[in-house]
């Protein structure tokens, strides 16, 4: 049998957003009862070097492996990162005017404005990472703030701001229609952009072996709308991301499950090579603006930085059967089907115990779980918990149930094959498929060999079923 | 407390025990439910 | 914290009234399940949602505390139950319940 389909290459890319945090979700919806907030808010935003220097987030480029986290005193806010760098080994941290930039770059529509100043900052950053031609930014025009201010004055255009200073707009679609408003319009093109970002790095990562052009077709899975009034979720985010990257022999299309939509593109992207419909396939996904500053209040409330100020993407290359390379061993896929009932045991039956019987493991055959990788520093505050840990605790207590794993033994089960969290909440980049470049890393270098993926969907939360969802599957040396 | 008769508000959370799991276990003891909602906190 | 369905659940106990009502919560963090009992008791104390300044005096149970999962048949417990309160520091979550109730 042909070997099964191989993860070639990952991008894990980060763009620091400040002042997009007023357009999350949370943050939005509180200012728009109080607008007196914002100052508040504000000010405890932080520089994009305090960003970079985030130990968690120069887990998330690659420039530290998750677990050393664990060494590191907390709170990680309040130590810079001793191997801190805007280039990561997996990808880059921008800044916002390169965010700015990104966003102008792939406003197609023409309803996003940014001033001079901030575009050719901007471009300046990424030219000098390869990310972008000086030609095709050559080609954007920017705005005067006169015009600026005016659409923002007429209500058609909410401000982008860096700093305290409006150097940006982003206007609606359409007088009326509620899915063309300026705030999912941003939001849309957030998500855009920035799985256009991870995908131009993931090509510049596989530049010397492969042409954009040999791509074949792209599966996004991440977490916005792009509709109209008579299609509110119409999709395919993918074939535009394709486009912003110059993927001109591509098409493809989107898989959405929630927070498990990534790791379902990915199982999906290998199931089409395997089934010899494609030879190359990028799996992609944007960052969500809708989760930043999420748990704001809690951060504020507490005087710490607003953690959540960065938006995360990432790309994945599938290609097929290597001996080189991991493969996605699609014979140990675990679903959670309608019939396996809502128990919290037989979620992690499904997700966990399914795949490790498929292929005839034990729990400690596995090197990693990756589960949910919400950084704990961002969630604990808001009474959220620690999320990963909860994750692994719910594994090793099921190991626990079967006589797998001894209950004193259950701290060190979570310590040898578990993960501190790490990821910005940004929703499907954390569940699972944000440590496959690091566990790409540790396959080739011979310290891994395999690690199982796990990624939870909150299709409840929809309201139309009271059902939650995941997938999973094991990757191997 | 004895849950029989009781009208009970269930909110439960994605990691933790989820509602349809609160909401089994309440209404075989006797309870009514008058809300059930399962939490997400990420 | 936000309890997110504050809004909904002021509106069913608008038409149910409180007799007889009590909540039973799932979380495994004790902050989550502190912050949503005091809010159904008490009123929001983040004063952030629809409860805020409002005292339903709703008692709060969490679902593993002994006298819920007392009256629960055992083959029930073990399907639903089993697994959560051993991966949860029971104990921990459970703590701030008791007073809460009783304050």
């Amino acid at each position: 049998m042909t070997r099964y389909p191989v993860i070639t290459a990952v991008a894990n890319v980060l763009a620091h957003a400040p002042g997009l945090v007023r357009y999350g979700s949370k943050p939005l919806r509180d200012l728009a009862e109080d607008a007196a907030l914002l100052p508040r808010l504000t000010e405890r935003l932080r520089s994009y070097l305090d960003a970079v220097a985030y130990p968690p987030n120069q887990a998330y480029i690659g420039n530290r492996a998750p677990e050393t986290l664990r060494a590191l005193p907390r709170p990680w806010y309040q130590s810079a990162d001793p191997v801190a760098s805007p280039d990561g080994a997996l990808g880059d941290l921008i800044d916002e005017p390169e965010l700015y930039s990104l966003l102008k770059l792939s406003d197609r529509a023409r309803l996003m404005q940014v001033d001079e100043a901030l575009l050719a900052r901007g471009t300046e950053g990424l030219v000098r990472r390869s990310l972008v031609s000086a030609a095709e930014m050559d080609r954007l025009a920017p705005a005067t703030s006169e015009a600026i201010a005016r659409v923002i004055d007429t209500g058609e255009a909410i401000p982008l701001l860096a700093g305290d200073r409006v150097v940006g707009s982003m206007t609606r679609g359409h007088e009326h229609d509620e899915s063309l408003t300026a705030n999912v319009l941003l939001e849309n093109l957030v998500a855009k952009a920035t799985g256009v970002l991870a995908l131009r790095r993931l090509l510049r990562q596989v530049e010397p072996r492969l042409a954009a052009g040999e791509i074949e077709f792209v599966i996004a899975g991440s977490e916005e709308a792009v509709g109209d009034r008579y299609q509110r979720g119409g999709g395919n985010i993918a074939k535009a991301i394709a486009e912003g990257a110059g993927l001109e022999a591509a098409t493809g299309f989107d898989v959405k499950s929630f927070c498990a939509s990534t790791l379902y593109a990915l199982f999906n992207a290998a199931a089409l090579i395997h089934a010899g419909v494609f030879s190359r396939v990028a799996v992609v996904a944007g960052g969500s603006l809708a989760k930043l500053g999420m748990k704001y209040r809690a951060h504020v409330a507490r005087s710490m930085p607003i953690l959540e100020d960065v938006l995360a993407g990432i790309a994945i290359l599938v290609e097929r059967g290597t001996d080189a390379d991991p493969v996605i061993r699609l014979d140990t896929l675990g679903m959670h089907t309608v019939g396996a009932g809502s128990s919290q045991q037989a979620v992690v039956e499904a997700l966990v115990m399914a795949p490790l019987s498929k292929a005839r493991y034990r729990l400690d055959d596995v090197d990693r779980y990756a589960t949910e990788m919400h950084n704990p520093e961002i969630t604990e505050p808001a009474g959220s918990g620690d999320v990963p840990t909860g994750n692994y605790r719910l594994i090793a207590a099921l190991g626990a149930l079967r006589g797998e794993i001894a209950r004193d033994r259950i701290a060190d089960f979570i310590a040898a094959r578990g993960l501190p969290g790490y990821a910005p909440t940004q929703g499907h980049i954390a569940s699972a498929v944000c440590y496959l470049g690091h566990a790409l890393g540790a396959m080739r270098a011979g310290k891994m060999k395999r690690a199982l993926f796990m990624a939870k969907g909150s299709l409840f939360l929809g309201r139309m079923t009271e059902a939650a969802d995941g997938v999973s599957f094991i990757v191997e040396a | 407390m004895d849950l029989r008769g009781k009208r009970v508000l269930v909110i439960g959370e994605r990691d933790g025990v989820n509602a349809p799991a609160i909401e089994a276990c309440v209404r075989s003891a006797g309870a009514d439910v008058l809300y059930a909602e399962t939490l997400c906190f990420v | 914290m936000d309890l997110e369905g504050q809004g909904r659940i002021r509106q069913v106990v608008e038409q149910a009234g409180t007799d007889g009502v009590i909540a039973v919560l799932g979380a495994n963090s004790p902050t989550a399940v502190e912050m949503t009992a005091l809010t159904l008791k008490s009123g929001d104390p983040s004063y952030a949602g629809s409860l805020a300044g409002i005292a339903l005096g709703i008692p709060s149970y969490h679902i593993l505390e002994p006298e819920i999962t007392g009256q629960v048949d055992g083959a029930l417990y073990d399907r639903e139950l089993a697994l959560s309160a051993l991966a949860m520091d029971v104990t921990e979550v459970i703590a701030p319940m008791k007073a809460i109730r009783e304050s």
